[in-house]
């Protein structure tokens, strides 16, 4: 081996696994710090916005929203908030901060936005059809009719909404609220078919549209397969079609005694609903354990709160009928078994059945997705369990001129992860349109600047609140019951708004450390309150995330590391659970820790052609 | 200063002690020194070590005088006694209640000028006395409160920040404490806390008078090139002559060392500190010899740091003064006032 390759393998040879300094230069590094930002599917910018609440901001606050997440005032009420368990708050206090009550604040409390909406391009000469008009088209016809797209939309039903006007009940989100930002995309000048159910996909692609986007929904509730079924068929009702037809005022009534299967959101809603349409005994009886139901914890509680009992452990075993009318369904205990890698198994308990009688049956216990309507033969390709094949970044089938997005892509999830995917199939469908390469995606948005204005003063509040979180007012119970359009929670008012508000730790101020500047005098770790800063020597990361002043266990949350430092050691922060208080910037004598805003914008379809 | 309070939210898995306390319950109000005050850094390591020994807030009291340093008993141990007294006058007040109620511990805060200056007088005869105490220095070799003039112990080769030159030689604070008697001398860094903690355990600990000389540079006026106590300059000529580990009582010691290269040490309270000799000539326990050593490094323009004295045979004060062994001020009337009989031949043996 000459002297040159032995030199080459050595620089081949792993180094010592020590940790190397943070690249702060990633958008993908401070974007983790930001948890709920990061948690959520759309990425909005959550702290941001809770800021221009605060400052009574609410257009502003309200803005911010409509960009990221197209629908505020809607999701300010029914988001499913993946933001809200990621939130650094509640790692810090028991909860976190009320995140999705704010949005609705800055949706109630917004003023005139007519001026801001985007210009609208002249048409550029292509055609986008819009399968479905529920969150995802819409998003989809948002982010690509300001650029001269031509874009009609598809629906079977009479408005614009899809599944947030069809399953989500009126006294959890009112219809005025939903119509206004549905209008107002479709107001941009989208053509619309409603009342026109697609039956066939191919027709679709023979008309002279560029490029097809299917946002239908997971549109088919699960039926159930028990002894007794095909007998009680007028007191049976699948729950997402019952509650489209409350929705559409075709069903105001229900029987006395009902039985709602099931454990999820839709669940939850059948039951409010069955409460306020004569309901008076109204039962959820669930197969899982209550801590295992897959409902949404603050909807469990809402609908408690209705009195709705809800029976766990419990698997339906036949439907009792006397006279070919229902009368109840039989019950069989059970209780969960876990095996050694923690899969659950329900096993009968032994007791005897249990008999719970009603009037009524909403069978709420799942939905899925149904493509009767595309034909096989059309180059777009499906899988082993029937769903088309659609690539997770581009959201583009194998047939190159159809895009997925919404529950149609990838089965059930909520409006925000509809809204995520309507943005990614929008630029795909730009790229393509274009004949540009859709994998090629936009950039995003990101600054990053010092809230630096004095000695020790910030252009942000770094003065947390120490309060719990606020609780949201309720409508009075009993005329809330009586009117199933009465908006049960009332939303935080201006002043609770601020409160809460202030409870954010401004996780989007990041702290920024300069090696060079540092003169290691402690200062830092000694004031840090969650003790978060360390100087010590470098390491492989399991042994430096061990080594620090409070261990740092938790893997998820990243560990901000300098290049090493004149005493031969290295500055490590943990990020998991800093206050972004600003403390360490202000105790520092050089600024060699400086508070920075990071604001970062997801790359839009408008951003791609920014720069094309 | 910052203007807002410190968060009152603390890691959720910060440890906590024996006490059920952790660390942030012995903290003190927010600091007003400059940002990066070695001070601080003290205050954390004497915070840290508290919480560490296990030491309930209200068996201490934190005496202090005049200047930045004195100013820092505020910021830790916020459910502690206090006495902020006048200028040097700390060490006659520290006696005064070591005497009146020996049940505390006594940390007095000082600095180079309250110390090494103004109350030079106060501090030999504190030493000489051994009050029970852990006196600290809060060395900086300047003057900050007053902006910045050479302080006693500023080194004479030392420049001001203009480039002025001292025209006089430094005192050495330690080695003056070890001159006067002191049985506990110790010198730490502000920017060293993995010296500096165990060290103010060890102080804690002891019976007697317990000196720690810590250099602790001034960022605003005493922190650029030129002087002999900036962060830059002790680091690179700083000297450890021992590494001190603090072994609390019935604590099991796990590392293992050559033989000669480590003295225990067993202090009054059946906890011991372990010396690892870093200088394999030195001897913690031989007054000149330590001296010597001080002396040594000096002339090489070098500042040796660590345990530099531990005497543990000596007795302080109360002892030295053969009193009570319980507080002064538990004594009662009964115990204060002669019965008559008693007074009777007190008065009798004095005609």
């Amino acid at each position: 081996m000459s002297l040159e390759e032995q030199t080459e393998k050595k620089e081949q040879r792993p180094r010592a696994p020590y940790m190397k300094p943070t690249d702060i230069s990633d958008p993908n590094y401070f974007h983790k710090v930001v948890d709920c930002q990061w948690a959520c599917p759309a990425h909005t910018p959550v702290p941001e916005y809770i800021r221009m609440i605060a400052q009574q901001k609410y257009t502003e606050a309200y803005m911010i929203n409509w960009e990221s997440n197209v629908f505020p005032g809607v999701l300010g009420r029914t988001c499913d908030r993946p933001c809200e368990p990621a939130c650094r708050r509640g790692r810090i206090e028991e909860k976190p901060v009320a995140i999705c009550r704010l949005k609705r604040v800055a949706a109630d409390h917004r003023g005139d936005i007519e001026h801001l909406m985007p210009d609208i391009a002249q048409k550029n000469g292509r055609r986008v059809a819009c399968i479905g008009g529920g969150p995802a088209s819409l998003t989809v016809a948002r982010d690509l009719i300001p650029l001269g797209y031509e874009v009609v939309v598809f629906d079977r039903d009479s408005r614009g909404g899809g599944m947030m006007r069809s399953q989500i009940p009126a006294f959890r989100l009112p219809e005025s609220v939903l119509n206004e930002e549905v209008d107002r995309i479709l107001n941009f000048g989208a053509k619309t078919h409603f009342n026109h159910d697609v039956k066939s996909l191919k027709k679709v692609l023979d008309e002279d549209f560029d490029a097809v986007f299917v946002g239908t929904g997971a549109p088919k509730g699960r039926d159930i397969d028990i002894p007794g079924r095909l007998e009680v068929q007028d007191n049976f009702h699948i729950g997402i079609d019952w509650l489209m037809s409350v929705a559409f005022e075709h069903t105001s009534k229900i029987g006395k005694k009902v039985i709602v299967l099931g454990g999820g959101n839709t669940a939850m809603d059948c039951c409010r609903t069955a409460k306020r349409l004569g309901g008076e005994d109204v039962k959820v009886i669930v197969r899982s354990p209550f801590d295992e139901m897959k409902a949404s914890p603050w909807e469990i509680e809402d609908a408690q709160n209705e009195d709705i009992e809800i029976l766990n452990n419990h698997v339906p075993e036949r439907f009792l009928v006397e006279n070919g009318k229902l009368t109840g369904i039989v019950f069989q205990k059970v209780k969960p078994e876990y095996d050694e890698t923690g899969r659950r198994k329900l096993v009968p308990t032994g007791d005897d059945p249990v008999v719970v009688a009603c009037d009524d049956v909403l069978c709420a216990i799942g939905q899925e997705n149904h493509f009767p309507w595309i034909e096989r033969d059309i180059g777009l390709e499906f899988d082993e369990w029937d769903m088309p094949v659609v690539d997770r970044t581009t959201f583009q089938s194998t047939n190159p001129r159809v895009f997925f997005g919404g529950d149609a892509a990838f089965g059930p999830e909520n409006i925000i992860w509809a809204v995520a995917h309507g943005h990614q199939a929008a630029i795909s469908i730009d790229q393509f349109c274009q004949s540009k390469d859709v994998n090629e995606r936009p950039a995003p948005d990101v600054t990053l600047i010092s809230q630096k204005m004095g000695m020790h003063e910030w252009s942000y509040h770094n003065d947390i609140s120490n309060e719990e979180r606020y609780a949201v007012p309720h409508a009075e119970k009993v005329s809330a019951l009586k009117d199933i359009k009465l908006e049960v929670e009332l939303g935080f008012d201006e002043r609770m708004a601020f409160e809460e508000a202030m409870r954010c730790l401004n996780c989007d101020v990041q702290t920024v450390f300069e090696d060079v500047k540092c003169i290691e005098c402690d200062a830092c770790v000694d004031i840090c309150p969650v003790d978060c800063i360390n100087f010590i020597k470098n390491g492989e990361e399991t042994d430096v995330r061990s080594r620090l002043r409070v261990p740092a266990l938790d893997d998820d949350q990243s560990l901000y590391v300098s290049d090493t430092l004149p005493t031969g050691r290295i500055m490590v922060k943990d990020e998991d659970v800093c206050l972004h208080c600003g403390l360490c910037a202000e105790r520092c004598p050089t600024a060699a820790w400086d508070m920075s805003q990071f604001l970062l914008k997801e790359g839009q379809a408008k951003n791609q052609r920014q720069v094309a | 200063m910052s203007y807002i309070a410190k968060p009152k939210f603390h890691h959720p898995n910060l440890p906590r002690n024996s006490l059920g306390l952790t660390r942030r319950d012995y903290e003190g109000a927010m600091s007003t020194l400059c940002a990066g005050c070695g001070h601080d850094s003290v205050s954390a390591a004497i915070v840290e070590a508290c919480f560490e020994l296990n030491l309930p807030a209200h068996k201490l009291a934190k005496m202090s005088g005049i200047g930045c340093s004195s100013k820092t008993p505020t910021y830790f141990l916020s459910k502690s006694h206090g006495f902020n007294s006048v200028h040097g006058r700390m060490p006659s007040v520290a006696t005064g209640a070591n005497l009146a109620n020996n049940e505390l511990k006594y940390i007095g805060v000082s600095g180079d000028g309250d110390t090494a200056s103004i109350g030079f007088g106060q501090f030999a005869h504190a030493v000489r006395r051994q009050v029970d105490m852990l006196y600290i220095v809060e060395n900086n070799g300047t003057y900050g409160l007053t902006k910045g003039q050479f302080s006693a112990t500023n080194d004479r080769v030392s420049l001001g920040r203009k480039g002025q030159k001292n025209a006089f030689d430094s005192i050495d604070l330690a080695a003056m404490a070890i001159q006067l008697g002191a049985s506990f001398v110790g010198r730490g860094f502000s920017g060293d806390k993995e010296q500096l903690v165990p060290m103010i355990k060890a102080a804690l600990s002891h019976k007697g008078f317990a000196f720690i000389d810590v250099i602790s540079p001034c960022v605003t006026f005493n922190n650029h090139n030129g002087s002999t106590k900036s962060f830059e300059f002790f680091r690179d000529n700083e000297r450890s002559i021992t590494a001190t580990d603090y072994i609390a009582p019935r604590e099991a010691i796990t590392a293992e060392y050559e033989e000669g290269s480590v003295i225990d040490v067993t202090l009054h309270d059946s906890s011991r500190v372990r010396l690892r000799k870093l200088d394999a000539n030195y001897d913690p326990s031989d007054s000149a010899a330590a001296l010597q050593h001080i002396m040594k490094h000096e002339e090489l323009g070098e500042v040796a740091t660590g345990l530099l004295y531990l005497n543990v045979e000596d007795t302080e004060l109360k002892e030295k003064m053969d009193m009570v062994n319980v507080p002064l001020n538990s004594l009662g009337v009964a115990e204060l006032r002669p019965d008559n009989n008693k007074l009777e031949s007190i008065n009798k043996s004095l005609r």
